[in-house]
C-alpha cells in the first residue's frame, strides 16, 4: 500500500489540516439529501413545510416547553412521527404502497433470474466458442452499452403496443431474459480468467459444453454473478422511465413510480409521507449496499456513468 | 467442415439469447423508428405515409430548437462540472486522510437512491419559502433565488443537482488513480516538480483514458436527460427545462404524435453519435496509452 500512494511524500501539516476541512465539508454536502430525507420523514404533518435548519422536528412536553436534542422523550416523539408517517404511507389512499411492493418484487425476482441466467449463457458463447462473426458481435455488444433507455422510448413503447403488453408487467422483465450487454461484458471477461484446463479435465470426464458450464463455469463464477444480480435488482428497484412508459393503471406500478403519486397532490405535496415513502424505497438498497460494498463498487465502475 | 459448422451452429446457439433479445428489443424497434418517422401516426389510428414532412417541419418548430439548445447547454454544463468534481474528489480522496472511506460511501450512496426520491428531496431542498438551501443561505445574510422556478437559474441548477450522483465516474477515477506507478511520482519529485505540476504532467496524462472513459458516458447520458425536468419542472419554468427527451416525451406521449416524436428520436441519435465521435476524435490527441 505505501508504496502506490499518489504523493511520495505527505504534505505539511496545514496543508493536510486544510485538506481535511475539504473532505469533511465535501462529505457533509453529500450526506443533505439523505439527512433531510430521513429527517422530513420524522416530522408531523404540520412541520413538514417549516422553515427549520435542522432536519428533526420540534417536539414539546405536556407544559409546552421545547424538548432538547439530549432528552430522551424528544426521540421518543421523533420515533412516534416517524411510526406514523410509515403507517401512513403504508395504508394511504393516496398510494398504494403494498401493491406497488408486491409488483416490484415480482419484476424484480423474474428480472434478476433472467438477466444472470441469459447472460452467463451469452457470455459463455462470447467467451469459450469460436464461430464466424463472434469478435464484431461483441463489439456490437459494447457499442449497445452506450444506447441510453430514453432515445429508445418511442420505438420500444410501440414494439410492445404492437405485441399488446402495454399496461402489464411484462416489458419490465421479458427484455431481461434476452441477456444485457454490461452483464454478459462483465461476466465474460470473468468466465477468461478461468483456466482452461479446467473445461479440459472436465471433457475427458465426459462433459459436453453444458456440463462444463454448469459444474465448472457457473460454481466458480458466483462473485461475478453476484454483481450481475445485485446491479439488476437496484437498477429494477430505481427503474422509473420504465415503468412510467409502459404501464398505465396506478395498480400496476413499481414502487420508484409510485413515490411520484405523492406529488403534485391537490393541496400540496405532504412532505412527511413522500419522504417517509422513499425512506422504505431507499433503505433496502442501503442495507444490501452496507452488506455487500464491493460488490457494488465492482458493478458500477463496469457498468458506467447512469444519470437518471 | 463438418465440424466447423458444428461449432458454429453450437456458439451461435449459446450467444443466441443476447443475440435475439438485441434484434428484438433494439434494433427492430430502432429501425421501425425510421419508418414511423416518414409517416402521421396519432396512436389511435394506423400510421400514414407523409414522406419528408415530419423532417420539414422541424426546420420552422421553436420548441425542437429551444429543446436542443436547452439540451446542449446542460450537457456542457452538466459534463464540465461532473468531471471537474469526480477528479477533485478523487484525488482528494487519495491523501491517506482520516475519515476517507467514511466520505467515499457518502459520496458513493447517493447513486443508489432511484431517481425519484432524488428528485423529491431536492425539490425540497430547493423551496425557496422553506428549503434547506435558502434557509442556510439566510442564515449567513444572502437571499437564495427561486432556483428551479426562475427561468435564469432552473436550468443551471438541474444540471449542479448531477453532481450527487457522481459516484461511478468517482470509481473509475479512483481505479485509475491507484493504478498510477509511484516511481513516476518519485521520478518527477527528483526532477523538482511541485505537487501542482506532478498533477498537471504526470498524474492528468495517466488518468487521461480514465477521463475520456467518463467525459464518453457523460456526454451520451446528459444529452438524454430526462427523469429530473420530468419529476421536478415538467419541463418548466417557460419551457426553461424543456430538454430533449422531455420534448420527444411530450410530443409522443401528450401530444400523441408518435410519428414526429420518430423524427425528433431520429436527430436525436445522429447528434449523439456525431457528438460521441468528435470527443473520440478529439481525445486521441489528449489520451496517453501506456504501451504505444
Amino acid at each position: 500500500m505505501s508504496g502506490r500512494t499518489s504523493t511520495s511524500r505527505r504534505p505539511s501539516a496545514p496543508v493536510r489540516v486544510a485538506l481535511f476541512a475539504a473532505m469533511a465539508v465535501i462529505g457533509l454536502a453529500y450526506a443533505v439529501p439523505l439527512v433531510f430525507m430521513v429527517g422530513v420523514a420524522a416530522r408531523p404533518a404540520s412541520q413538514a413545510a417549516a422553515p427549520s435548519l435542522s432536519p428533526l422536528p420540534a417536539a414539546f412536553d405536556a407544559t409546552g416547553r421545547e424538548l432538547a436534542w439530549w432528552e430522551p422523550a424528544r426521540w421518543h416523539h421523533v420515533g412516534g412521527f416517524v411510526a406514523e408517517n410509515v403507517r401512513e404511507v403504508w395504508v394511504s389512499p393516496m398510494a398504494d404502497f403494498p401493491t406497488y411492493l408486491r409488483n416490484t418484487l415480482v419484476v424484480g425476482v423474474l428480472s434478476v433470474a433472467g438477466m444472470t441466467l441469459s447472460s452467463a449463457v451469452a457470455a459463455y458463447g462470447f467467451a469459450r466458442l469460436r464461430f464466424p462473426g463472434r469478435d464484431l458481435m461483441f463489439s456490437i455488444l459494447l457499442l449497445t452499452l452506450m444506447v441510453p433507455q430514453a432515445v429508445l422510448m418511442s420505438p420500444q413503447f410501440l414494439l410492445f403496443k404492437n405485441l399488446h403488453l402495454i399496461g402489464t408487467l411484462a416489458p419490465l422483465w421479458v427484455p431481461s431474459w434476452f441477456a444485457g450487454a454490461f452483464s454478459v461484458f462483465l461476466l465474460r471477461q470473468f468466465f477468461m480468467g478461468i483456466p482452461r484446463e479446467l473445461d479440459e479435465a472436465a471433457r475427458i470426464d465426459g462433459c459436453g459444453h453444458v456440463g462444463i458450464f454448469v459444474r465448472i463455469i457457473l460454481p466458480l463464477s458466483r462473485p461475478a454473478l453476484a454483481v450481475v444480480a445485485i446491479m439488476q435488482a437496484v437498477t429494477v428497484w430505481n427503474d422509473f422511465l420504465g415503468p412510467l412508459l409502459f404501464l398505465n393503471r396506478d395498480e400496476q406500478y413499481t414502487l420508484s413510480l409510485g413515490l411520484q403519486m405523492y406529488q403534485s397532490q391537490h393541496g400540496g405535496t405532504p412532505w412527511n409521507l413522500v419522504m417517509a415513502a422513499s425512506c422504505i424505497v431507499v433503505v433496502p438498497v442501503l442495507v444490501l449496499y452496507l452488506l455487500a460494498r464491493r460488490l457494488f463498487v465492482e458493478g458500477v465502475a463496469t457498468q458506467g456513468t447512469r444519470e437518471a | 467442415m463438418n465440424a466447423r459448422v458444428r461449432e458454429a451452429a453450437t456458439g451461435l446457439a449459446w450467444v443466441s439469447p443476447w443475440l435475439v433479445g438485441c434484434v428484438v428489443f433494439l434494433l427492430w424497434p430502432i429501425a421501425m423508428s425510421v419508418h414511423y418517422s416518414f409517416t402521421d401516426y396519432a396512436l389511435v389510428d394506423s400510421p400514414v405515409w407523409v414522406g419528408l414532412d415530419n423532417y420539414r417541419e422541424l426546420a420552422g418548430d421553436r420548441l425542437f430548437a429551444v429543446a436542443m439548445a436547452n439540451t446542449f447547454a446542460y450537457a456542457a454544463l452538466a459534463v464540465s462540472l461532473g468531471t471537474l468534481a469526480s477528479v477533485g474528489i478523487a484525488v482528494l480522496l487519495e491523501q491517506r486522510l482520516r475519515g476517507a472511506s467514511l466520505v467515499r460511501s457518502l459520496v458513493f450512496v447517493p447513486t443508489l437512491v432511484p431517481v425519484v426520491a432524488n428528485c423529491v428531496v431536492w425539490l425540497w431542498l430547493l423551496n425557496p419559502e422553506y428549503g434547506f438551501v435558502n434557509g442556510l443561505l439566510a442564515a449567513v445574510g444572502l437571499g437564495g433565488p427561486n432556483w428551479l422556478g426562475e427561468r435564469s437559474t432552473a436550468l443551471p441548477t438541474m444540471a449542479a443537482m448531477g453532481l450527487w450522483v457522481i459516484g461511478s465516474p468517482l470509481l473509475v477515477c479512483s481505479a485509475a488513480l491507484k493504478d498510477v506507478p509511484a516511481s513516476l511520482y518519485e521520478a518527477a519529485e527528483i526532477d523538482g516538480m511541485g505537487a501542482f505540476r506532478r498533477f498537471v504532467h504526470v498524474t492528468l496524462p495517466m488518468i487521461s483514458p480514465a477521463l475520456f472513459f467518463n467525459g464518453l458516458m457523460s456526454v451520451i447520458w446528459s444529452l438524454q436527460v430526462l427523469a429530473p425536468p420530468m419529476i421536478m419542472t415538467r419541463g418548466g419554468p417557460d419551457n426553461a427545462t424543456l430538454t430533449y427527451s422531455m420534448y420527444v416525451y411530450k410530443t409522443a406521449f401528450e401530444f400523441g404524435r408518435m410519428g414526429y416524436a420518430s423524427a425528433l428520436a431520429w436527430v436525436q441519435i445522429l447528434v449523439t453519435v456525431a457528438l460521441a465521435a468528435i470527443v473520440v476524435a478529439a481525445s486521441r490527441r489528449f489520451i496517453h496509452h501506456r504501451n504505444a
